[in-house]
Order: structure tokens, then sequence, then C-alpha cells
């Protein structure tokens, strides 16, 4: 039945008692609806950060937004990160608990290239007050990277109860960060 | 992960000891009381800073302790509490909790893990908010829309450490409802009952269904906008804090746009109305249809209206920002889709006018909160109609008009639904009635003292009295009428205050005095009162799960022996063609 036909459904007719039909679990559908969630946020900061660099600093009328440069590192995480996705997808398709550490410790090695990101940007001088730009990349790396712990939290509990269909589900986790991800690098690189 | 839509029981988590039973419990029916009492009692906390406003607005200056930073420090937590402390979080969390399981006929929350984590995260977040009336330089008085730059600058009480804790605590807040509202979303798509087509839930679960997706949707803005205010005020960072000069000297942030403040704010702001309101829309509705003996009138509307209410909230939020300086093409716009949404509202009036016409009423408490909530919230709606349209809008932004209108809109109308759903449920959940007479006193002290209050703020409104404002003073443009109607809503306020001691010795009382409760005392065709124990026990449906015949609303049907048939009763066999 599509949906339309559920909400047009006259239910003060005795009509015929509905089938059972199969559900989605309900872990997939609280993922999905939290990736709802997350793309709000994730949009609305986007948003914001076009909003901002827009405008014009103080009375003076110069712009006041001084984009930061972008290392190679940045390459490389992305790289790692696509990797990590990538691994997690075998673990989906294969079933096997190896894929999925692969996938996790991946997830960890981008963590750590973040940090060495913000450790690289600290020490050329891009503090966090020191320019909007600086403000959002801090900003939205950080909670990127929450979100990839919160992922690695959930990881290691399917991991532990070798529940596969949570493990199916990290994977899918992992892919929306990296679209997430794709997109925020896309947006730091070009602007 | 515990799966609680099949009829067996294994897979329920049963608690053991009395901790696990009544305070780390995951049973959604705890979790909703511990929402509900926590709310309540934080509920307590804004009902008594605005008894404390009136007192200095009705007699300026009667009382020293109230200096002009304790009034905004009081208008700003009594403004924020109300809105998300209480009303979000007794609608979503309690009621919410309650009856979305009970009414699709599930055993609990489909996560009741993450379930009890967000009654957690709730009351931390509570305590954070209260720590800030501890804090040095007090709660922040930046009224609870938190405006930057002044709410974190020179000037304003609790710029410094007040903030912070509000900030923070909303942080927490949104995480809570977050872990709550992917529960009840997912509850309802994933848990109910053989039989219980989406047509076929009460419009309660709709209305709360409907919220949490926009709650989903909207508080995300409001974590957004806490967490960078929180990077200007804490780090130093200029993300809404402007170029400013303070006290002859230039601050060192630059170039920030409070205007993407205000956007985040009231991009949450506006849903976050409806997510109060539709959760009380649909309540009422099953109020009223109860209390009356009929269906519903015009059910598949309804649900639509409020599906269609729900998104279009989130078209509409620039009209809180007509006087921002703005486009005019902007206010043009979302004027329109204010306009708008009026249709869809003016649908559910009708319908619910309509539900009562030739209903065979019962003026039972419930019901005189359900009718009540018409009449205050139709003239909300009326004077939001004025408020939307930018022309009227830009005289009245910030007076007691505004004060007035969304008062009994949004503060009035959902509280006395959520008093007339607690006398209308509390048999259920505690198995006990309560004393009728003292149950209607309460009402028409409640009913006639808001109006009371609110309806003179109107006219002060129009006459141009500010909002926000610690003393009139001596100003031309305020006659002595005006200092009178102060006096005399404040002196209703305090009666209306004091009547609330009436709901609360009737709830205690009750609980250990009232008369032992009917599994069904009202006649309710919805699966909550079909529960095999009252109040339900653990896993709420005994052995079996119920299947669902029919919707909710067959009330009065002809030819039947009651009147009203349960969701559980199965269909005869057609007996004549
Ligand atoms: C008897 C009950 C109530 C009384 C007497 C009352 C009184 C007041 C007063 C005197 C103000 C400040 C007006 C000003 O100086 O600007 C105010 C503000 C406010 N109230 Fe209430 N109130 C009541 C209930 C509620 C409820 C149930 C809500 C829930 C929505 C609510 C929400 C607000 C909000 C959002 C503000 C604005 C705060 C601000 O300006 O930042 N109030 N109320
Ligand atoms: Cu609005």
């Amino acid at each position: 039945m599509t949906i339309l036909a559920r909400l047009t459904e006259k239910s003060w007719e005795p009509g015929a008692q509905p089938v059972e039909r199969e559900r989605p679990s309900a872990g997939t559908v609280g993922t999905l609806a939290y990736f709802g969630v997350a793309t709000v946020m994730f949009t609305l900061l986007v948003a914001a950060y076009l909003m901002r660099m827009g405008l014009h600093g103080g009375g003076d009328h110069v712009h006041d937004w001084k984009p930061m440069p972008d290392p190679p590192l940045l390459w490389i995480n992305t790289l790692v990160l696509i990797a990590s996705s990538l691994a997690w997808e075998g673990a989906r398709r294969t079933h096997r608990g190896g894929a999925a550490i692969m996938g996790a410790a991946l997830g960890m090695v981008f963590l750590a290239g973040q940090l060495l990101l913000w450790r690289h940007y600290q020490a050329a001088g891009y503090y966090l007050s020191a320019n909007p730009a600086n403000a959002f990349f801090y900003l939205l790396t950080a909670l990127h990277g929450l979100h990839l712990m919160g992922g690695l939290v959930a990881a290691g509990r399917a991991l532990a109860a070798a529940n596969m269909r949570n493990i199916a589900l990290c994977a899918l986790y992992w892919h929306f960060l990296l679209i997430v991800w794709l997109v925020l690098a896309v947006l730091l690189l070009s602007t | 992960m515990a799966t609680t839509l099949a009829d067996d029981l294994r897979p329920l988590h049963h608690p053991h000891s009395w901790v696990t039973k009544y305070v780390w419990s995951q049973d959604h029916k705890v979790i909703a009381i511990q929402y509900s009492c926590t709310a309540i009692g934080i509920g307590l906390v804004a009902l008594v800073l605005s008894a404390l406003m009136r007192l200095q607005l009705g007699f300026p200056g009667a009382f020293p302790a109230i200096q002009p930073d304790n009034y905004l420090q009081f208008v700003s937590m009594h403004g924020m509490i109300m809105v998300v402390y209480l009303l979000t979080a007794l609608l979503l969390g309690g009621f919410g909790n309650y009856l979305i399981p009970l009414m699709i006929g599930a055993r609990d929350m489909v996560f009741p893990f993450v379930n009890m984590l967000s009654y957690w995260f709730y009351l931390l977040s509570v305590i954070v908010l209260v720590a800030g009336f501890f804090v040095p330089g007090g709660p922040t008085g930046a009224g609870w829309t938190l405006y930057p730059p002044q709410a974190i600058s020179e000037g304003t009480p609790g710029h410094q450490w007040g903030i912070v804790t509000m900030l923070v605590s909303l942080a927490i807040f949104v995480a809570a409802f977050t872990m709550g509202g992917l529960n009840y979303v997912t509850t309802v798509l994933q848990a109910r009952t053989r039989g219980m087509t989406l047509m076929r839930m009460p419009l309660s679960v709709w209305g709360i269904f409907t919220a949490s997706v926009m709650g989903l949707l909207a508080f995300p803005a409001l974590f957004v906008a806490a967490i960078m205010m929180l990077f200007d005020h804490l780090a130093g960072t200029s993300f809404f804090m402007p170029t400013m000069q303070s006290m002859g000297a230039i601050t060192p942030t630059q170039g920030g746009s409070p205007l993407l403040f205000q956007h985040l704010f009231w991009f949450f702001g506006h849903p976050e109305v409806y997510i109060v309101a539709l959760p009380a829309f649909g309540i009422v509705s099953d109020l009223i249809s109860v209390h009356a003996r009929r269906n519903i009138f015009g059910y598949r509307m309804m649900v639509w209206a409020i599906v269609i209410i729900g998104a279009l909230s989130f078209l509409v939020w620039a009209h809180h920002m007509y006087v921002s300086g703005m486009n005019p093409y902007f206010g043009f716009f979302f004027a329109t889709s204010t306009l708008i949404i009026a249709i869809p509202t003016a649908i559910k009036v009708y319908n619910w006018l309509l539900t009562l016409w030739r209903g065979d009423i019962h003026l039972r408490v419930p019901m005189l909160f359900a009718i009540a909530f018409i009449f205050t919230f139709i003239h909300g709606g009326l004077s939001g109609l004025f408020l939307g349209n930018v022309s009227v809008d830009v005289p009245l932004s910030d007076t007691f008009f505004v004060v007035a209108h969304f008062h009994m809109v949004m503060g009035v109308s959902p509280i006395l639904v959520i008093f007339g759903a607690i006398y209308h449920w509390y048999p259920k959940i505690f198995g006990r009635m309560w004393n009728d007479s003292l149950g209607k006193m309460h009402f028409w002290i409640t009913f006639i003292g808001v109006y009371a209050i609110f309806l003179p703020m109107h006219y002060l409104g129009i006459l141009g009295v500010p909002r926000r404002y610690y003393a009139l003073g001596q100003a031309d443009f305020i006659p002595p009428s005006v200092h009178l109607a102060n006096e005399w809503i404040s002196i209703a306020a305090l009666i209306v205050f004091c009547a609330q001691g009436l709901f609360f010795y009737n709830m205690i009382w009750s609980l250990f005095r009232g008369p032992k409760a009917d599994p069904n005392p009202w006649g309710a065709a919805s699966l909550e009162w079909q529960t095999p124990d009252t109040p339900p026990a653990h896993g709420n449906w005994g052995p079996h799960l119920p299947t669902v015949y029919r919707w909710a609303y067959d009330y009065s049907v002809p030819g039947a022996p009651r009147d009203f048939i349960p969701q559980t009763e199965p269909r005869e066999p057609e007996p004549r063609a």
C-alpha cells in the first residue's frame, strides 16, 4: 500500500482487516530518523557558513572572512574516511567482523588525522577566534568528529555482541558521515 | 535490542528491584511520570516567577527586593521554562511516553534504554538550568529569545555565567529531546499492534507523532545557535557578535551577524509553537469526542490538517522578525505563509465545534477544560491574524499586545489541555478518581482568571505599553487607566496562582483517598482504556497483544448495545444486505 492510500483510508467504514506486512527493523527506522536530525543540523550550519561568509566586517566594509589554506592532510583524511566506509560496506556484505574492525580502526585513524590537522592549523596561527572561517572550520570538524565517536561506541557494542544487524546499521551510519564529510570538505576547499 | 512487537514477553526488560522499577526504570509509564513530575516541578518555578513579575507590574516599587535586573531575569527564565522545560517536556516526554504505547497497543517504546537516558538527560538539563539562579550574577536576563549581542554583552543581567548555564542546559535538553523523539517516532511507525493502521490511531497519537517529527527537525537549529553563541562568549569567536563599542573601546569581536542568530532561533522557535500546539490539538480532539459521545467530525481532515500545519510551520519563522530590517519582500512572503496556516487551523476549530454540535455533552471536568481551550485558542488565533500582517505588527511589536497574544495561544491554551488531559487520564494512570467539585472549582477560577489576566493586556498593548519593562514611569501616552488595569491583572494573576493549590491538593488527595476508578470510567473506545489491569502493569497487555478492528471513535453507533464500541471489538459479519 502506498503512503497515500494509507492516509486516505476511510477508517470509519467497516473495511477489510488489514494484512500484516513486514516492517523494517526498529533500529533501521531509528537510524534513518536520526539521519534526518543530523542532516538538518549540518545543513543549518552550512547555511550559516554561507550567510556569515557573505557579510561585511564592521563599519569599514572590508571582508573579514579570510579563507584557510588547504593542506594535503585534508585530502589524506578524506581518503582514509572513504577507505573506512568501504571496509564497513565489506563487513555489511560479507558479514565478517574483521572487516568491521578494520572500518572502525580506519575511523579512528581519521579522527587522529583530524586532530593532526587541528594541530597543524594551530601551529600556523589559524586560531579559533582569529577569523570566522577558522571558527566554522573547528566547529564543523568537531561536530562531525563527535558523530564519528558516537559511531565508534555503537560499533564497539555491535562487535562485542556480534550483532550483524547492528553492524549493517553501523555501515549505513558510516556512509552517512562520509557524505556529510564530503559536503563539508567541498565547502572548506572551495571557499 | 528488545523487540516489543511479538507476543513473546521474554525480550522485555523486567525490573527486579525497587530501584530498577522506579528510578532507573525503562518502563514508558514510569518514565512518563518522571518526566511529568519534573516538568511540573520546574513549571511551578516559572509560575512563581510570573507571580513575582505581576507583583512588580501591578504595584511598582512596593517590593524593593525586585530590582530591574531581577525583573529581566524573571521574564527570561519564566518564558524559557514555560515553553521548553514545562510544555515541551510535559506534552511529549510526559503524555507522549504514557499514551503512545498504550494507544497503539505496544508493550513499550522500541528503545527503552534510550528512553530512560532521555529522561535523565532532561533532568540534568533542568538541574543546569536551575544552577543559573545560583551562579554569580544570577540567571540570564536577555529575554527568552536570548538575542545576541546583548545576551553576552556588558549591561545585561547574567551575561557572564547565567547565559552559559542557559545555553548548556538547552544543548543538553536538545540531546534529551532527540533521544525521546526518535523513540516516539519509531514506536509509532514500528510497534503498532495488529489491525492498528495509521488512520485508526487516535488523534492524540497523531498530534504527538507529528510534533515529535517537527521537534527532531527544529531543535537542531536551537542546538546550533546555542553552541555558536557559547563559542562567541567563551572562545571569543564572532559568529553573531558584530563590531561594537563599549565604554568608548572597540570590543575584540567583529563582523558577526546578530541576524544569523535570529534566523536560527526562529527556525526553531516558530515550529516550537506547534510542537506544543499539535499534541494539545490531538488530545483535545479525543477529550471532546469521548465526553460528547460522538465520533470526531472529519477525522481524516483532522489528520491531514495536523500534518499540513506541521509542514507549513517551517516556512513562517521570519514573521517574528518583521522589525529586524529585513527585505520587505521577505516580509510579504512570510506574512502570506503565516496567513495560509490559518486555513488548516480554522478547519480544526470548525471540526471541534461540529463534533460538539448535537453531541451528548457531559460537562465533566476534562470536557470543561477542552471547551475552554476552544475559547482561548480562538481568541489567541484571532489576535495572531493581526500580528501576522506586517503593517499591523510593526507598531504592535514588543508591546503587551504580543504578550497577550502568545499567552492566549501557546501559554494558556496548551495548559488548559494539559489540565483536561490530567483529569481525563489520571484514573487510568493511578487507578483513582478525583474529587469532582474541587476540579470544577479549579476549572472556573482558572478559566475566568486567565481571561481577567490576559484580555486587558490586549488593551495595554494597543495603547503602546512595551513588554519586558520593569516599570512604566511617567510617560504621556500612558493614561492612569493603565496602572489601574495592571493592578487588577496582578490581583487576578495572584488568585489564579493560588487556585492551582486546589489542583495539587486534589491530585495528592485522590492518590491516597480517591475512590477506586473503574477501568474505563468515561466509556472511551480507544485502546488505553482496554488494558487488563488498571493502572496498566509492566508490559501493558498481559500475555497477548490486543487486536484492533476499528477506529477509536465509535461512539453512539446506532444499534450498538452500548454507546461506545472499543477498538478491540471484532466487527460483526454484516447482518443485512
Ligand atoms: C498565570 C500564568 C502566567 C502569567 C501570570 C504570566 C505572566 C507573564 C508576564 C508578566 C510576562 C512578562 C511580560 C513582560 O514584561 O514582557 C510573561 C512573559 C512570558 N510568558 Fe508568561 N505568564 C503565565 C503563563 C505562561 C505560560 C503558560 C507560558 C507558556 C508558553 C508563558 C510564556 C511566556 C513567555 C514566552 C514570555 C516572554 C518572555 C520574554 O519576553 O522573554 N507564560 N508572562
Ligand atoms: Cu511564529
